[in-house]
């Protein structure tokens, strides 16, 4: 029943990595997750991509044995959360929300501790450490406090240490929440390193962006419900199309504008962001653009720019949910 | 077998991480160590005067004991500050999402502190005898004395590690650990005879756990009959430590990072 694991090579079993089927979970009053299904084979990337609240951490906390559910099932690599919680605890590694460092410590001293605690022994914890400080690119700063680190280097250590056990399957919850762009490119090549290596990742995010640029799938959540799952490109797809935007020259022109183009659209055409643009879905893939440009023409309307965009995440959002994703900083 | 073997290897791991960090902070060490001296100069000359005890010569001997049993005790508020700062972290996410014994972290907590403690009793001690306090027993008596004092004060670090996990920041720790001990151990034998307090608060002051621990120490340092007290303060600390120790691990199971 339990997956055999040899650490140098690879899993074998037929088991999904992690599974979640039907899971609930309360806070008094909030329905925190509510009937959750998710299944991430082995290997795979999938992004749990939601707004504030929606049930992210939640879901991880549930995976990672911390917080029990109150119905449904959660398993890793087949093994069920709470009927073998320790057994789970060996394949997982977790880089939580908030970064779990002790920051008295040294970098190193960090990656060693947390080997003992996974019953490495010490020569082994301070040979895997090493390796992966270099690995993260902290081979510099690894004799130093923690405390003095930036919040990129925290969180490459954080995940350093969520992988000293060589983990089955990686949880990431928010991963580049609160990092600078720079430190958020970086962040991302370390997780697209990771997947190329071949290890399961289930990471969170609130940036579409995010989810598009890493996860192979992704799964939307909102309100503790899973409300789409998909490759990046199908949720596009779901939008129906693409989108067509004009700005017009002359801001008076625009009701008659959007005469002109109503019929040319397949739903409304809508208001852009200044007096002098409009929105509107179009069928993907058609002759468009010419078209427009001319019936604009034809009733004497200039045109300064016509594009067509395919849908970003964000309108998918919004297409599925009927509200806007936050991105606002989590606290 | 296995287990426990484990439990002890990870409590160890847990208490080797706070010990050290020690030095590396060693403000933090100097200031809880003058905070002790501080009350032994002071009581010992400001009150050393004014307050006579029936049965001692010198209230410097009464006296001191009682400053060695709440320097030991205000100790312990170490523990309820650490794991809270732990939690407010996210580290305790981490922990419990490791293979490693439940309770391995507050053990590892506990110890750390209580050497901690040790150091600073040590050195209180030192300042002790220099001002003039001796030992009127046997060396037994002294050694004894001394690891009552020592297990209660790692008792009370058990109820402060409930108290630790239990809140919700460090800022609440720092106060919700150290509040009570005010009352505890003043409302007790360890500055004046409780006979001369109001009646209610006489009783209160008997039947304080602190002051069966105190009265236990003082006679064995002063080479005088302890009684039963010894005994009952050895049962206080058992007491609290089973009881704190099942309430704390079991809440360290079900907190999780702010
Ligand atoms: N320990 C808790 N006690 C009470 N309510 C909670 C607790 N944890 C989460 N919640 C609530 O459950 C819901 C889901 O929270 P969760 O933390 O899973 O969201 P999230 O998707 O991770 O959000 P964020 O992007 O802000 O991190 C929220 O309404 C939250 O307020
Ligand atoms: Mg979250």
């Amino acid at each position: 029943m339990v997956a055999e694991y040899d650490r140098h090579t690879h899993w074998v079993t037929d088991f999904p990595a992690v599974e979640m089927t039907g899971v609930v979970k309360r806070f008094g009053e909030t329905l925190a997750l509510d009937g959750v299904d998710l299944s991430v084979p082995r290997g795979a990337v999938y992004g749990l991509l939601g707004p504030n609240g929606a049930g992210k951490t939640t879901s991880v906390r549930v995976l990672t044995t911390l917080i029990r559910p109150d119905s449904g099932t959660a398993k890793i690599d087949g093994i069920d959360v709470v009927a073998d919680p320790d057994a789970v605890r060996r394949r997982i590694g977790l880089t939580g929300q908030y970064a779990a460092v002790d920051e008295r410590l040294t970098a190193r001293e960090n990656l060693i501790y947390v080997g003992r605690l996974f019953h490495l022994g010490g020569a082994e914890s301070k040979r895997r450490a090493g390796e992966l400080l270099d690995r993260f690119d902290l081979a510099d700063a690894a004799d130093r406090v923690v405390k003095g680190f930036s919040g990129g280097m925290r969180r490459r250590l954080d995940i350093a240490m969520s992988l000293i056990a060589n983990p089955s399957v990686l949880f990431l919850d928010e991963p580049t929440t609160g990092l600078d762009p720079r430190s958020r490119l970086q962040m991302w090549d370390v997780i697209s390193d990771l997947a190329a290596d071949g290890t399961t990742v289930l990471l969170t995010t609130q940036y579409l962006e995010e989810a598009d640029r890493l996860a192979e799938r992704i799964v939307v959540i909102d309100h503790g419900h899973v409300i789409a799952e998909g490759t990046p490109d199908e949720l596009k797809s779901r939008t129906g199309g693409a989108l067509l935007s004009v700005s017009i020259a002359r801001a008076e022109n625009r009701e008659r504008a959007v005469s002109v183009l109503t019929p040319l659209c397949t739903g409304r055409v809508e208001h852009g962001d200044d007096d002098r643009s409009l929105v509107a879905p179009i069928v993907a893939g058609d002759r468009v653009v010419p078209g427009v440009i001319r019936a604009l023409d034809a009733q004497g309307i200039d045109v300064l720019d016509v594009a067509v965009r395919r849908p970003s995440l964000d309108d998918v959002f919004l297409a599925l949910t009927g509200h806007i994703a936050t991105e606002e900083e989590a606290v | 077998m296995e287990r426990l073997r484990w439990t002890l290897h990870d409590s160890w791991v847990e208490a080797e991480r706070h010990l050290r960090v020690i030095p590396r902070n060693i403000e933090l060490l100097i200031f809880a160590t003058i905070q002790p001296i501080m009350f032994l100069a002071l009581f010992a000359y400001v009150f050393g005067g004014s307050i006579s005890i029936p049965g001692f010569a010198d209230y410097d001997q009464f006296l001191m004991p009682g400053i060695f049993s709440q320097s030991l005790v205000f100790g312990s508020a170490f523990t309820s500050i650490g794991l809270a700062e732990d939690l407010s972290k996210g580290l305790v996410d981490r922990l419990r999402s490791l293979p490693m014994s439940r309770s391995a972290v507050i053990i590892g907590r506990t110890v750390s502190d209580l050497v901690r403690n040790l150091f600073t009793f040590v050195v209180m001690l030192v300042v002790a005898f220099v001002l003039g306090f001796r030992f009127r027993g046997s060396l037994l008596d002294a050694a004894t004395a001394t690891a009552l004092l020592v297990l209660f004060s790692y008792a009370l670090s058990w109820v402060q590690a409930v108290i630790g996990l239990a809140v919700s920041s460090v800022e609440a720790a720092n106060s919700a650990g150290f509040i009570w001990m005010f009352p505890l151990t003043f409302v007790s034998s360890a500055f004046v005879d409780p006979s001369t307090m109001p009646g209610a608060l006489e009783a209160v002051a008997d039947a304080n756990p602190f002051t069966v621990v105190t009265n236990a120490a003082r006679a064995l340092y002063n080479g005088l009959p302890v009684g039963n007290d010894a005994w009952w303060s050895l049962v206080w600390s058992v007491g609290l430590i089973a009881v704190f120790s099942t309430l704390a691990t079991r809440r360290f199971s079900n907190s999780t990072s702010a």
